[in-house]
């Protein structure tokens, strides 16, 4: 399914015209319309497509709210207010902004979890897998500093105490800090280079998509059985199989983006960033976005020092360790076969991974007190031990179950066995999702 | 599916069951866990997808506003011409806005100089700047309350968050600021200590008792339109047109989302259809 002959064939004059001096209709056509997807994938496969949206759908609200926006400290929260107000729609503008950067993070996570669900990220697809790492590291930054800018009590509190982890950094700690900050503490020049940042990080953001997508294209999609295509049955068009199936999950899930913008809109925000921004009043509990909380209760789980490594810098390591450990996936995973459906003990690791995570997102919202701490410190522990022992070990000492030969035979398979319809793949096309 | 629900059920317990340790036994005289009592939830006409504001309720908090909490809450952000949503006409409004005074200026000479209010200008501030009113109030700014329902909120806790997206629970605010309004006149338990200088109120976010003394009493607002003159009435209208105050346009909003929530389902109908008709002829 890799670097297949084009099939592009141009029909009009204004095609051949360019196809003789710049491909471009080529490409769309080979990328977009007969590239080969496999026939098997799941709705799990639809997130790509809804990322790419949500990206392009940040930055146009983003571009649009940045002309009505001030980074300035004295004027940054009058200025959201001011677009809440009097903006023509900004009220929905800076709701869909603030709630879209939520579901950008829903759907990479999912996104996310089906690749190591999938074994996505076995060879040949490495690279494609580190290449969307660096995506969700960028787009991390960009969620952050996005959330200093309506410079509001957790706005201002969450970037002391997230800027705050570089100076656990020996030696370059406080340079680094200062140099983030631009001073010694969160203020003016902090909310300007934030905002000159947020800006342009979703485009480099876009630009990595462009090589994630690039490597892709390359390897082929990986699908729910985790072999790869071996012959032309195996693989229907990308138009129409895989466009409509997208487009409808891409409908689901604004569905589900639009009932908390238009319904819930500050449920996935604090209270206290309605509050604006002062530096001599300190929070009750300092908490970030959710969807930082699981990274935030492993960095408050180390309480304690290891050798020279104290609390604070231990908990940075852990923290940032705990997003490299998805960067080294592909080599940790020691397994033959890719997908968790033939792997039934691995499968079992899986969820209860999904459910270490919640919990450490849960455990992130709380008070890092009494058993509060202890939780999280096993937590953290399990989030380790999956990535560091069950999934080299795993690999070496599962059994899987009986791999089909192909994704033709699995479908069949499936078909055949599935639940009514024993007449198999031909038969009754119109009860089939 | 079954493995997603078993380990979801599996989740659950892990959670609750963690919650259940992590739930310290509260000392009654010297509590550590604010608010001592959670807010009471009321009944708003603006709450879950087709609510609106009753402009009526709006009108007297406007009215409790403005005798009452002006006094020493600014409201910086809230232009008089955004009172048009409390339904009050232009002529209304250019009359309302004409009862406040506006330091305004420089002018042509190069002085300050007071004016009658225009339906552009925002409600002014009691206090000169935030010292002046911190000191006027026994150390305390009264805060600004063009967002105050939206800035309060207790939290809900596991696993009442997860059902508030079923129902649509976005009432935090005007609850709160309700119960702590009617949360006055209690008696503390025994053994507990109130600062000097401040008032117990066990809804109170962030301490046993707060700064602000009682604010309202029966009949202290008349109303013209018959309504009850008590304090749980007061607090109503006031919590209501705080709403207001802080999310003018939250009727537009859930009309706006009802239509994109028929066209969504409509679309998404129609696109899963055709999606039925394109996969017929192959297995997947």
């Amino acid at each position: 399914m890799s670097e297949g002959h084009s099939t592009y064939t141009p029909k009009t004059g204004i095609e051949r015209w360019f196809d003789a001096r710049m491909p471009l209709p080529r490409l769309i056509y080979d990328s977009f319309v007969a590239y080969p997807v496999p026939r098997n994938l799941n709705y799990m496969w639809t997130f790509g497509g809804i990322l790419s949206i949500m990206l392009v759908a940040q930055i146009l609200t983003g571009i649009v709210l940045a002309m009505h926006y001030t980074s300035d400290t004295n004027l940054a929260f009058d200025s959201v207010e001011k677009i809440m107000r009097d903006v023509n729609s900004g009220w929905l503008l800076r709701y869909l902004h603030s709630n879209g950067a939520s579901f950008f993070f829903v759907a990479v996570y999912i996104h996310i979890f089906r690749g190591l669900f999938y074994g996505s990220y076995k060879a040949p697809r490495e690279l494609l897998w580190i290449l969307g790492c660096i995506i969700y590291l960028l787009m991390m930054a960009t969620g952050f500093m996005g959330y200093v800018l309506p410079w509001g009590q957790m706005s201002f509190w969450g970037a002391t105490v997230i800027t705050g982890f570089f100076s656990a950094i020996p030696l370059v700690g406080n340079w680094i800090q200062q140099l983030l900050l631009g001073g010694f503490a969160v203020d003016d020049p902090t909310l300007n280079r934030f905002f000159a940042l947020h800006y342009l990080l979703p485009f480099m953001i876009a630009g990595v998509v462009v090589l994630h997508i690039w490597a892709l294209h390359v390897v082929g999609q990986s699908n729910p059985t985790g072999i790869e295509v071996k012959s032309k049955t195996d693989t229907v068009a990308f138009t129409p199989y895989a466009t409509i199936k997208d487009a409808f999950g891409m409908i689901v899930f604004l569905f589900v983006f639009a009932y908390f913008v238009f319904y819930l809109p500050n449920y996935l925000g604090h209270p206290d960033n309605y509050t604006v921004a002062n530096p001599l009043k300190t929070p009750a509990h300092i908490v970030p976005e959710w969807y930082f909380l699981p990274f935030y209760a492993i960095l408050r789980a180390i309480t304690f020092n290891v050798g020279p490594i104290n609390s604070k810098l231990g908990g940075v390591l852990c923290m940032f360790g705990a997003i490299a450990m998805l960067f080294l996936v592909p080599w940790l995973d020691t397994s033959k076969v890719r997908s968790a459906v033939y792997r039934p003990w691995y499968k079992l690791f899986f969820w209860l991974f999904v459910a270490d995570a919640i919990l450490l997102g849960w455990l992130g919202s709380q008070p890092a007190e009494g058993s509060y701490v202890f939780m999280a410190q096993m937590a953290t522990l399990f989030y380790f031990a999956f990535f560091l022992i069950i999934m080299p070990v795993l690999g070496l000492i599962e059994t899987p179950r009986r791999l089909p030969n192909s994704i033709t035979e699995a479908v069949l398979e499936k078909n055949k066995g599935g639940g009514g319809h024993p007449a198999g793949a031909t038969a009754a096309p119109e009860t089939k999702g | 599916m079954k493995k997603i629900l078993t380990s979801l059920a599996l989740l659950g317990l892990v959670v609750a069951g963690t919650a259940a340790i992590a739930a310290e036994e509260q000392n009654a005289a010297a509590p550590t866990h604010f608010p001592i009592n959670e807010p009471k939830e009321m009944s708003w006409s603006f709450a879950g997808p087709f609510g609106t504001y009753d402009k009526a309720q709006l009108q007297r908090g406007l009215k409790v506003y403005k005798e009452v909490c002006s006094a020493c809450h600014s409201m910086n952000l809230v232009a008089f011409r955004t009172l048009e949503g409390l339904g009050y006409s232009e002529a209304q409004i250019k009359t309302l806005a004409a009862g406040y005074t506006i330091h305004d200026g420089p002018n042509d000479a190069g002085d300050m100089f007071d004016r009658p209010g225009k339906p552009s200008d925002h409600f002014p501030a009691p206090f000169a700047n935030e010292q002046a009113a911190a000191s006027a109030n026994g150390g305390a700014a009264p805060p600004d309350m063009s967002l105050l329902a939206k800035a309060r909120g207790v939290e809900r806790g596991f696993p009442r968050f997860v059902f508030d997206i079923f129902t649509q629970y976005a009432q935090g605010g005007p609850d709160y600021i309700h119960s702590l309004l009617t949360g006055y006149d209690q008696t503390p338990p025994a053994g507990m200590v109130i600062p000097e200088g401040t008032h117990y109120n066990p809804y109170f976010l962030s301490g046993v008792s707060l700064k602000m003394p009682k604010p309202l009493s029966d009949g202290q607002v008349t109303y013209d339109d018959g309504s009850p003159q008590t304090v749980d009435q007061y607090a109503r209208d006031v919590s209501a047109f705080l709403m207001f105050a802080a999310e003018p346009h939250l009727e537009d909003r859930k009309k706006t989302g009802f239509r994109v929530m028929i066209f969504l389902l409509l679309f998404g109908a129609l696109v899963y259809m055709t999606k039925r008709r394109v996969w017929a002829d192959v297995a997947h």
